[in-house]
């Protein structure tokens, strides 16, 4: 089949501002939108720019916007969208060029919330036991693979970028319910401020997003409980 | 713009970071990535990371080290086996430390599966080794070594790609990259330099591997002069996705899963009657070969199923007299298997439309793991002869090296063990060596081979397309120099290589800017697969032998009094690949027949 590829572009050296183009591709239904880009690139115009890694949504290199839903590129095919397919880069972060967004500002929001397991107890010499079902109370948590797609999909980000955003809460509700982790309280405070938590205003587009299928808004409800409360449980 | 730091280390996967982890406690050290760290490869590992934890039953070390000798086809130097299996136990729960969300055992321990060619030394039956989380085992390997980087304040150069390596006399005085975002290139003047820049699986059609595994680092050893070591050996996983190459973890056969042929025949019963689908990846990929060759693929056509359907597994779990830790048989529901599989079964489901739990995964041998490299001791220092002659600064880890532990044929789970032992080893290593050494003056203009290069993909007269180049390597690769191999095949896919070659010289990149140009970039990733196909396929022609992931229709038996040996492969100065051979270190097990 033909596919009627629209792609938001902007070249920083030579664009004042973004403008669309379109490209006639030929597609199996079985074809990643990645793939398309691909041709593109390969055959059309080697300008072309985007990010990709592993191709096979788990690398998170891909996050864009399809069709006006924050979706990876490699896990999304054609016959789930139709003949005529949009790409655009994901909102709320600066576009360096075409498809390519600016992602300095996502990882330091990953970074303020301490996202790391703290625990300076002596090791045992061998593993700190941990029970299938304490190990089961953060597992959603850690198939987080920061491809951004939750917080640049947040209304609340795109109306102030210093919001941390679904992604860092996400990784800070990670370690807070990991029975290992001993800085719950000190995770909890930093989220516990003007630009953490209490921004999300419970409106799912992170959730919808998410590409590992992550219960975003109820991870970030189960943070706010724990501030409010004081008890991590 | 130069930037002088002790230590860089270039690529930010499992043994990057591990490396980055260590060498930054005694080094002012720097990663450059590609890639953004979380991005790497490493993330894709699915099944496990193995140590002889005996987590759920008797396991050693020892177990452990003849095992992967064995599963080496013997190629494996033993000492450095023997030190990684050791090293194993205690590095697992490093990384447990770290925060790795293992799955785990009723009591709280870190669980364990079992996984091809892991065995009970005494019974020759499948012990669990493989310490797993659900099937995310490199995504959490991943994750969990970034996290610890983040807290200790590891220095990171994210979209930063190395093109050039530099030497005065044979040592290391840095490397040359280039920004994405800006186009600009910078010069890392460095005491030491660790290489963990990953495999290049993509040399051929149907890959497991990621866009990005291009060969980068061992093109850049080679256009250094340095040899790179067993680069014939390439491992393809038995169970790629059909046609897409995506990786079925073999952790679905540990679960239980098996092979089945157009008859419904489970065929692993005729190849390894002992282990059957837990035999090691290069013996079920030649089974899997031969099966489709013979007519037995599904409906002919040139792929098989997997098969872990509860029913299926259960039936033939009892035919085997599989039994739990606690001695009561084994057997699994639909829901267990999605607890411990569910992103194998999310592929499925979103790239076929089939549901694992309900049809049997149409899957084919796909090219997965260099088991060759840049040569290494054990304690990551690049060699540079068959002499073992150190190249001073310089250190590998991960896969782009070869200690050499995998030998012929690397058992699964030995891959992301080989990340965190190795890389710990280099990154110590080359804080060392930081603090002993000081810093080798700088090449008088440092950047002008890379100028050069990248001008040249700019200005090229552009009468060939790189993507053509690209398919066309993958084609010739996947058909003659796979799963099975002849001379003829190898001598033609050479002479293709050198004409493709020629052909790259008129590759011009579609993109002119300067910012984040990946045009320019991949057209120079081309050139990195271009040159290691070639060593990779001259190497194979020369080994008239067949060993572990080399199989040579010409040739079919192994020879140890002729090749029991290590290839070290580097590019003549006239064009062409010289090779030549060192011993493999042989401690206390005796080459034998290797069955399964």
């Amino acid at each position: 089949m033909q596919v009627t590829l629209r792609v938001r572009r902007f070249d920083p050296e030579k664009d004042k501002r973004p403008h669309m183009q379109s490209f006639t591709v030929e597609a199996e239904p079985t074809d990643q939108v990645l793939d398309l880009l691909n041709r593109v690139k390969d055959y059309q115009d080697g300008s072309l720019t985007y990010r990709r890694s592993c191709g096979h949504g788990i690398c998170g290199s891909d996050a864009m916007r399809i069709n006006g839903r924050n979706r990876l590129a490699c896990k999304v095919l054609v016959r789930d969208l139709g003949a005529t397919i949009t790409v655009e880069p994901l909102m709320g972060l600066a576009v360096i060029k075409d498809l390519v967004v600016d992602l300095r500002p996502f990882f330091e929001h990953y970074k303020s919330v301490m996202p790391f397991l703290v625990n300076d107890e002596p090791a045992p010499a061998r593993e700190r036991l941990q029970t299938p079902a304490q190990r089961l109370r953060y597992d959603d948590t850690t198939k987080c693979i920061l491809c951004a797609a939750c917080t640049t999909g947040c209304p609340s980000f795109w109306a102030n970028g210093e919001y941390v955003g679904p992604a860092a809460i996400v990784q800070a509700h990670r370690f807070t319910f990991d029975s290992r982790d001993r800085a719950g309280a000190e995770r909890l405070q930093i989220l516990n401020d003007r630009m953490g938590v209490w921004r999300c205003h419970d409106i799912f587009n992170c959730t919808e997003a998410c590409p590992r299928e992550i219960e975003i808004t109820k991870a970030i409800g189960e943070v706010k409980l724990a501030i409010a409360t004081g008890r991590i449980e | 713009m130069v930037h002088e730091v002790e230590v860089v280390i270039v690529g930010a996967g499992g043994a990057g970071l591990m490396a980055a982890l260590h060498a930054s406690r005694g080094a002012r050290t720097a990663v450059l990535s590609k890639l953004y760290p979380v991005r790497s490869h490493t993330g894709t590992a699915q099944g496990g990371v193995c140590a002889a934890l005996g987590s759920e039953e008797e396991d050693n070390p020892d177990w452990h080290a003849f095992d992967t000798v064995k599963g080496s086809d013997y190629l494996g130097d033993q000492d450095a086996i023997e030190f990684m299996c050791h090293e194993a136990v205690a590095a697992v729960y490093e990384l447990e430390h770290m925060g790795l969300p293992f799955n785990r055992t009723e009591s709280g321990k870190i669980a364990q599966r079992p996984f091809g060619g892991h065995t009970n030394n005494q019974t020759g039956r499948p012990v669990r080794r493989a310490a797993y989380a659900a099937d995310r085992t490199g995504h959490m390997i991943l994750q969990t070594l970034y996290q610890q980087c983040i807290r200790n304040q590891v220095t990171f150069f994210d979209e930063f790609q190395v093109l050039d390596l530099l030497l005065q006399n044979g040592a290391v005085c840095g490397v040359v990259a280039v920004e994405l975002s800006s186009g600009e290139v910078h010069t890392f003047h460095a005491k030491a330099v660790i290489f963990a820049t990953g495999g290049y699986g993509r040399v051929w059609e149907i890959t497991s591997n990621a866009y990005s595994y291009t060969g980068d680092g061992m093109a850049v050893a080679l256009r250094a002069g340095l040899p790179l070591e067993d680069m014939e050996f390439f491992q393809f996983h038995p169970t790629g996705i059909y046609k897409m190459g995506i990786l079925i973890t073999e952790g679905v056969r540990g679960e239980g899963g098996i092979l089945v042929n157009d008859a419904g025949e489970r065929f692993m019963e005729r190849y390894a009657p002992r282990v059957k689908d837990l035999a090691s990846r290069d013996v079920i990929s030649r089974a899997m070969y031969l099966e489709m060759r013979d007519g037995r693929g599904i409906g002919g056509k040139r792929f098989l199923h997997l098969d872990v359907r509860p029913e299926t597994v259960n039936r033939y779990a009892a035919v085997d007299g599989r039994t739990r830790p606690d001695g009561t048989a084994y057997r699994v529901t639909g829901p267990e298997l999605l607890a411990k599989l569910p992103d194998i079964i999310d592929f499925c489901r979103t790239y076929l439309g089939v549901d694992p739990m309900t049809e049997p995964m149409p899957v084919q041998p796909t090219a997965h793991y260099a088991m060759g490299g840049i040569p290494t001791t054990k304690l990551g220092q690049v060699i540079a002869d068959a002499r073992n002659t150190l190249v001073p600064g310089l250190f590998a880890a991960g896969e782009c090296a070869c200690v050499s532990v995998h030998g012929a044929n690397r058992l699964g789970t030995n891959s992301l063990l080989d990340l965190i032992v190795f890389g710990k080893m280099a990154g110590k290593q080359a804080a060392e060596f930081a603090q002993r050494e000081s810093f080798l003056p700088l090449p008088r203009q440092p950047q002008a081979v890379t100028h050069e290069r990248l001008a040249r993909l700019r200005q090229a007269d552009g009468r060939e397309r790189a993507a053509d180049l690209r398919r066309a390597m993958q084609e010739l690769m996947f058909e003659h120099v796979g799963v099975f191999r002849t001379g003829d095949g190898m001598q033609q896919a050479l002479a293709s290589l050198a004409e493709l070659r020629q052909r790259y010289q008129h590759v011009r990149a579609g993109d002119a800017g300067q910012v984040f140009n990946t045009d320019v970039l991949e057209a120079w990733e081309l050139g990195c697969l271009l040159e290691c196909a070639e060593v990779t396929t001259a190497a194979a022609l020369n080994r008239t032998e067949s060993r572990g992931a080399h199989a040579r229709e010409d040739f079919p038996r192994r020879d140890d009094p002729n090749w029991l040996r290590h290839s070290l492969a580097r590019q003549a100065p006239g064009g062409g690949v010289e090779l030549e051979y060192k011993p493999v270190v042989i401690t206390k097990y005796q080459p034998k027949e290797r069955t399964y």
